[in-house]
């Protein structure tokens, strides 16, 4: 999930950044200390300024992690992320409260994510949820497959990279959607959680319901 | 074309309130009074060209013209419903367009007006979310809508459940609903004017403290996990959220706010839900609006079952909740409720997937 716009009347709090890294071409991971507790998969509002307003973005690292990292692109003529991509170490960051109710869960379930979507479901793997799930993540470049190593290592062949522009080795050349397309016997039991801009969703969701998957077992979060 | 005409496109005048008016005018070293003359030529006139704005000197004129489009554009297409419902296509940008349909009927003549190219919120059984997000409408382009259709003069009604989620866009929508009833403007009462928001929390609240138009949230369920499913919002901003955003507002006298409820036959129509909405708006202020399905292609939701529909209202009522259906209209050009969409007019770009 990324921004929502307006004045939020809700209560910031100022936190000092311990990092903001370019982990990719205009991709950022902004990293402070936790002194709070949360659910993987919830947002946090953020602001370069308490004045501003607040916008969305999921958590991207684990319910017991030292950190609470957050992971955006930088967006051409945006209000924060230009903004924020030039907050260095000490600097502070305003931040809401933890909210949101895109829990995982312990089942078995396909993790669906596009470019930074992929955000809730790293901080539900990191926080334990990793088990039994296909994670496909899908990206127009091979240098945006973000916390690959890590996810490769543990999710094995059940981590599937889409990308849509390069080709490179293990990674499937073609749109989630078009990976999705090409699946058969896909589990009707299972949730099917989706994160990524509406064209992701809606594009992915469709294919899933042409698929036979009823859409109470669609978990959609969308970017907006 | 010059370098700086090529990288930066004119601002539009159409959509500037007269604050902004009147820095413009300061910005271009004219006198104040300047920019409530535009405004009227703005919106208390059709004019196409600064040409026509008849009290304003030609150099002004001259001068205006160097630094901003007007940004009247004309729709492209119009269709017209064996009910009398018009749709009509407006351009936005090259391969981006919209979608507004004026709807008359005996007591009032209705215009519903898009908010943005697409949408973001991709609820499960709406059109114009299944095309996915292509951009922000201007509140230039909202007043568009109304300024360039051949009914102008004959809106009574104005209601922002077009394309798009008007609280995802919340800025450009506050000046267009400014603009529309200030005197300035086309001086259309607020009680005339009915925005509608899925429940984006914080712009509602900023709506409610600053407008004085009505407000219509679409709910569908009273239910968390059956809203959730259909609609994705409801994992940030859970509908309960929304219904005491509206118990903490100052609504006045007049102020209405209407629960859209688009009615699923067997699915979000039963006993269970009418006791549910009972409990949620217990200390709301409202009505309800209940709204057919119009069955989307592979959108696998039931169609409203009429005689459940029926059903439903009475034991609403029964509650002590005014509840109404909406007559559907424009049907067969697809201008109904949820139906709006361009998808077919989009050029793909390239997303992040």
């Amino acid at each position: 999930m990324n921004s929502v716009e307006s004045k939020p009347n809700v209560k910031f709090k100022s936190v000092s950044i311990l990092s903001n890294t370019e982990i990719s071409p205009n991709v950022f991971l902004l990293s402070f200390k936790r002194d709070f507790a949360f659910k993987a998969g919830q947002v946090l509002g953020i602001a370069v300024s308490s004045n501003d307003d607040a916008r969305l973005y999921s958590i991207a690292s684990g319910e017991n992690d030292e950190n609470i990292s957050l992971l955006y692109n930088i967006k051409p003529g945006g209000k924060l992320t230009p903004n924020l991509a030039i907050l260095r170490p000490d600097d502070t960051l305003w931040i809401t409260v933890p909210f949101g109710s895109y829990a995982g869960s312990d089942e078995p379930a396909y993790w669906i994510a596009a470019g930074t979507g992929i955000a809730p479901f790293y901080s539900m793997f990191r926080s334990g949820l990793g088990s039994d799930k296909v994670l496909i993540h899908g990206s127009r470049t091979l240098d945006a497959f973000y916390f690959s190593d890590e996810l490769l290592n543990d999710f094995g062949p059940r981590y599937v990279r889409c990308c849509s522009q390069q080709e490179g080795e293990g990674t499937y050349h073609g749109r989630v959607t078009q990976y999705l397309e090409s699946l058969n016997n896909l589990p009707e039991d299972q949730k099917y959680y989706l994160c990524g801009s509406a064209e992701m969703v809606v594009e992915c969701r469709e294919i899933l319901l042409s698929k036979g998957i009823p859409f109470s077992n669609v978990v959609a979060e969308i970017y907006f | 074309m010059s370098f700086a005409e090529t990288i930066i496109p004119k601002e539009h005048l159409l959509g500037k309130t007269l604050p902004d008016l009147k820095r413009i005018a300061g910005k271009l070293g004219l006198p104040a009074f300047v920019a409530a003359q535009i405004a009227y030529w703005l919106y208390k006139t059709n004019i196409q060209s600064y040409d026509e704005m008849t009290n304003i000197s030609k150099k002004v004129r001259l001068l205006l013209a160097e630094h901003y489009e007007l940004g009247v554009v004309e729709p492209v297409k119009v269709q017209q419903s064996e009910d009398g419902t018009k749709k009509y296509l407006f351009p936005v940008s090259s391969h981006k367009f919209i979608e507004t349909a004026f709807i008359p009927d005996a007591r009032r003549n209705t215009l519903c007006v898009s908010s943005q190219v697409g949408c973001k919120m991709g609820c499960l059984f709406c059109a114009t979310g299944r095309q996915g997000f292509q951009d922000q409408l201007s509140a230039g382009q909202i007043i568009n809508q109304l300024r360039s259709i051949p009914e102008r003069e004959l809106i009574t009604n104005i209601v922002f459940m077009g394309m798009g989620e008007p609280f995802d866009n919340a800025e450009e929508v506050m000046k267009a609903q400014e603009i529309l009833t200030a005197a300035y403007g086309f001086e259309l009462s607020a009680r005339k004017v009915t925005v509608s928001t899925i429940g984006i929390v914080p712009a509602m609240e900023v709506f409610l403290r600053e407008s004085k138009c009505n407000l219509a949230v679409s709910m569908h369920s009273p239910f968390d996990e059956e809203r959730r499913k259909l609609m994705p919002i409801q994992h940030v901003y859970p509908i309960k959220d929304v219904i005491d955003t509206i118990n903490c507002a100052d609504l006045g006298k007049y102020r209405r706010v209407s629960i859209e409820y688009i009615v699923f036959g067997e699915l979000n129509d039963t006993q269970k839900h009418v006791k549910e909405l009972a409990r949620l708006l217990n200390k709301t202020r409202c009505r309800i609006n209940l709204i057919h399905f119009h069955p989307v292609p592979n959108v696998p939701l039931p169609p409203t079952n009429e005689d459940r529909l029926i059903e439903f209202q009475r034991a609403l009522n029964e509650k002590g909740i005014v509840t109404t259906i909406r007559a559907s209209r424009g049907l067969d050009i697809d201008a109904a409720c949820g139906l709006l969409s361009t998808k077919a007019l989009i050029q793909r770009e390239n997303g992040d997937f």
